[in-house]
């Protein structure tokens, strides 16, 4: 399956918008897959304020942003237009004590 | 689908070659791996590159037959 530009405008647009953002698997509110679970769970510890962009209810984001990051799973987080990984990498970041720093570098409020 | 911890290491060998690779399967049920890889080819990179590099070494296989694998990449110690 091929992506077409405007998909790739449109998760441009989502990233652009919104200072952090996660395409995940179902809501904040109600993830349907752990990893993107995990992930929320991290941001909500660090009390980040995101955007979750549910690729379930989208197969265009779904495979675009896929294709759009050169990734081949999800959850994917971007902070600042950036993409700063999946589960594993926030994961290690978050265990590491760097993710907090890092937010905190790119300007994004986190609970200290 | 599941793939086998050997076939897993076996690609990711190819794609890297000098890497000494660590897989474990968590649940036993030949479709949740966790593996460690440490390649001198990672030096320089981050992370996202580093798993990008395990990723294509998998050659789309991630995402698809491969469901879950945590990763944990790192460049040897000198």
């Amino acid at each position: 399956m091929t992506t077409n530009a405007t998909v790739f405008d449109r998760i441009k647009q989502d990233i652009s918008d919104n200072t952090v953002v996660l395409f995940m698997k179902g809501t904040p509110v109600f993830p349907q897959c752990g990893f993107s679970a995990a992930v929320v769970q991290i941001l909500t510890h660090l009390g980040v304020k995101f955007k979750g962009i549910d690729v379930l209810s989208d197969p265009e984001i779904r495979q675009g942003i896929k294709e759009f990051s050169s990734w081949p799973t999800i959850p994917q987080l971007y902070v600042k237009g950036e993409f700063v990984g999946g589960c594993d990498i926030v994961r290690e970041m978050f265990e590491a004590g760097e993710l907090g720093d890092f937010l905190t570098e790119k300007g994004v409020a986190t609970r200290a | 689908m599941a793939m086998d911890a050997a076939t897993i290491e076996r690609l990711i060998r190819d794609g890297l070659p000098d890497a000494q690779i660590t897989i474990e399967d968590l649940r036993g049920d030949g479709d949740h791996y966790a593996a460690h890889v440490v390649s001198a080819a990672f030096k320089g990179k981050t992370r996202v590159q580093q798993h990008q590099m395990v990723y294509q070494a998998l050659r789309g296989r991630m995402g698809n037959e491969l469901h879950a694998l945590a990763l944990q990449t790192s460049a040897p110690e000198d």
